[in-house]
């Protein structure tokens, strides 16, 4: 296991160095290999944990069932991001453009896949804080405007919610104190199994700053305002990796909060700060992709909608919700790759982001205009991909747990936000191609990129495989369901 | 008859006194128009926190406190301050920071931020052995000044500056109630703080080079 884990931060900070290989080719292509190589390993942690339970590399590494969830979620998006982006930069004459993203790309996934790795509270805020330098450097690099008032408004914004989380992680330490005595190392499992001993009103401003701060990663109402911004500014791999990834690894910090404030303080209070963090979010979310005009935007206003569905899952707390909303990482991961790739095809095809240039898509693009499509309707909860499976499961999981009132708000809130999505993606999709505009497709790269994604949400929609299954159970066991 | 009050003892009195002047030194941060001396504030702002931890080293006899004081005093007065005026130099235009509204009302909406954050903490069942709870309570107030010093202005250094000073509050919530925290972990958060410093730095340059100012007033197209 040791070397798996090793691999895993090894292999993007080989390929970080490789971008800036002088062979153009070797660069772009040595970054799609080790970006597979690096989700193979993610796969092989994620069975062994699956056969023998968690794994230690060094006190200040640790993999278990919630953690290989989001290692997974993250390898996939790194690997996809990486095909696509070989195909993204072909034809790219700016070689110091397409060294830096490449490179950046990879650090970014390498800070990524870090936090899930590590059991220490102070080195997942830290980890967190890397992703955000970073990914707001990544955002500026594309040298625009607009681009530079995203990557400011993200390093303002994040770097004060980071602040506010850095605040949790020291009076967890706090906390921690009571039972370890005033000199411990904070490892996760180690607050976790003694988090019985805390005091209460330190535990509950923990939990909340620690929401409060995270949270401003997620793209948690009212924090999330510049998460449209600097997804819709970012080249598409890297608004990929934001979107399906990042959101996806700052709520796996609020979960390991989660579960120490569950252990501390029983499950009232952490399940209701989720839930009205959550129905926040969606609401707005739900409202917003309504009024979109910019495909990217409109992507960006989904995963606010789909974090704020993991957040009400939480607060749920049964069993099935738990687990619903561990399969929606992995799907939303999928589908919100597959479908940035599809807006990036169809921005270069169009000459524009804005929805209203956009009419005939399908025609235009026939393979990456209908992996577009599945990936939009995967992302509206239609049948047969993954996140209908996992939306159903949270669903059925909050009227188990007798939350009749979250569960009817939040079934309104997702059909209000299936008609936005469904409604953009039908007219620039399904629309005749205007004249002028020759049909054409996008590169075998992108192409690939996409074609996984739909192969993963067809996957986990008609059939997870069983270790998986046991995994999401597992790990639902984590987070308090019994 | 009324019960005497008890005494502080010197340590709690000298660490009380420090966090204070910290806290006022975020005062004064709102007063300053020129980005230079918005520096040098930040440096004597991190003067004291290193004081404060040099402070609680004597206290407890600690080496690794000792060793956080250094490094804290080597990274936030010495090294945030030189890399902010070698930024600083290469935009000589702009010396003069930005306001959203006027200093009285900063300085006033600062005070009542800083009355909550302090009486907040104060309702808090928050005890520790080797600080007094005040210097926690003005820590958080430092934390909340910050906050609002990077609402308050619209240029990049002074958010930047606001964003450090943030640190700061939450360095002195650290010493009070994790100083127990390995050596290691405290040097990691001075690590992260230096990578920002790169972020910001960089942001900085950027903005001055496209639009010849460091101003963030021009960045209002996006809507969130």
């Amino acid at each position: 296991m040791a070397w798996l884990i090793a691999l895993v931060l090894a292999l993007p900070a080989v390929a970080a160095v490789a971008a800036w290989a002088r062979n153009d080719v070797a660069a772009r292509v040595s970054g799609a290999v080790l970006g597979a190589a690096t989700f193979a390993c993610c796969v092989a942690a994620a069975m062994v944990v699956a056969g023998s339970g968690p794994a230690e590399v060094t006190r200040w590494l640790r993999v278990d069932e919630l953690s290989v969830i989001f290692l997974l979620a993250t390898g996939f998006l790194y690997m996809v991001s990486a095909m696509y982006s070989a195909g993204l930069l072909a034809h790219t004459s700016d070689d110091v453009y397409r060294r830096r993203l490449l490179s950046g790309l990879h650090l970014f996934a390498l800070a990524m896949l870090a936090v899930p790795v590590v059991n220490e509270i102070a080195l997942l805020w830290t980890a967190i804080e890397v992703t955000t330098v970073i990914s707001a450097l990544l955002v500026m690099l594309e040298d625009t405007e607009p681009a530079l008032e995203a990557a400011w408004k993200y390093i303002l914004i994040a770097s004060a919610g980071l602040g506010i989380a850095l605040l949790a992680t020291i009076l967890m330490y706090f906390a921690g104190t009571v039972a370890f005595g005033a000199h411990y190392q904070p490892y996760l499992d180690l607050l976790a199994r003694h988090a019985g001993t805390y005091p209460p009103v330190v535990t509950e401003l923990v939990l909340v700053l620690a929401v409060l701060g995270f949270g401003t990663k997620v793209g948690f109402f009212p924090v999330h305002t510049w998460l449209p911004d600097a997804h819709s500014e970012a080249a598409t791999p890297v608004s990929a990796l934001l979107s399906g990834s990042l959101l996806g690894v700052s709520f796996y910090a609020i979960l390991r909060y989660y579960v120490i404030a569950r252990a501390a303080i029983g499950p009232d209070v952490p399940r209701r700060t989720l839930l009205g963090f959550g129905i926040a979010t969606l609401l707005l979310a739900a409202l917003y992709l309504l009024r979109q005009g910019n495909i990217k935007r409109l992507l960006a206003y989904s995963s606010i909608e789909h974090m704020g569905i993991l957040a009400i899952a939480c607060g749920f707390g049964a069993p099935l919700a738990l687990a619903g909303m561990l399969l929606q990482v992995l799907a939303h991961a999928a589908a919100k790759s597959t479908a940035f790739f599809g807006a990036g095809a169809l921005t270069l095809r169009f000459g524009g982001r804005d929805l209203s240039l956009m009419r005939g898509g399908l025609s235009a693009l026939p393979w990456s205009g209908s992996m577009f499509l599945m990936a939009v309707l995967a992302l509206a909860a239609a049948p047969p991909f993954g996140i209908f499976r996992s939306e159903f499961q949270i669903v059925l999981g909050g009227l188990s747990a007798g939350s009749y009132g979250p569960v009817t708000v939040m079934v309104v809130l997702v059909t209000v936000a299936f008609f936005g999505l469904a409604l953009h993606a039908t007219r620039i999709l399904l629309s005749p191609l205007p004249p002028g505009v020759g049909r054409a497709e996008a590169s075998p790269w992108t192409l690939a990129a996409m074609a996984c994604g739909v192969i993963a949400l067809l996957v986990l929609g008609i059939h997870p495989p069983t270790d998986l299954a046991l995994l999401l159970e597992r790990a639902a066991s984590h987070l308090g369901a019994r | 008859m009324l019960a005497a009050a008890p005494v502080p003892s010197v340590f709690n009195g000298t660490a009380e006194v420090l966090a204070m002047v910290v806290l006022l030194a975020t005062f004064a941060m709102f007063r300053t128009q020129l980005l230079r001396a918005q520096v040098k504030l930040y440096a004597v702002q991190s003067l004291f926190v290193s004081g404060l931890a040099l402070a609680a080293a004597v206290t407890r006899g600690e080496s690794e406190l000792y060793v956080l004081a250094v490094v804290s005093a080597a990274v936030k007065v010495v090294a945030i301050p030189a890399v902010m005026r070698r930024l600083l130099d290469r935009i000589d235009g702009s010396l003069a920071g930005h306001e959203a509204f006027s200093v009285t009302t900063a300085v006033l909406v600062g005070i009542a931020v800083a009355a909550f954050g302090f009486f907040a903490v104060g309702a808090l069942e928050v005890r520790t052995a080797l600080l007094p709870r005040a210097a926690l309570a003005i820590g958080v107030a430092v934390i909340l000044e910050s906050f609002l010093l990077m609402i308050a202005r619209t240029d990049v250094p002074s958010q930047a500056i606001g964003f450090f000073s943030l640190e700061n509050g939450v360095s002195i919530a650290g010493l009070v109630v994790a100083t127990g925290m390995p050596l290691l972990l405290e040097l990691l958060f001075l690590f992260d703080l230096l990578v920002a410093v790169v972020a910001f730095g960089v942001m900085m340059r950027t903005l001055h080079l496209r639009s010849a100012t460091v101003s963030a007033r021009g960045l209002e197209r996006l809507r969130g």
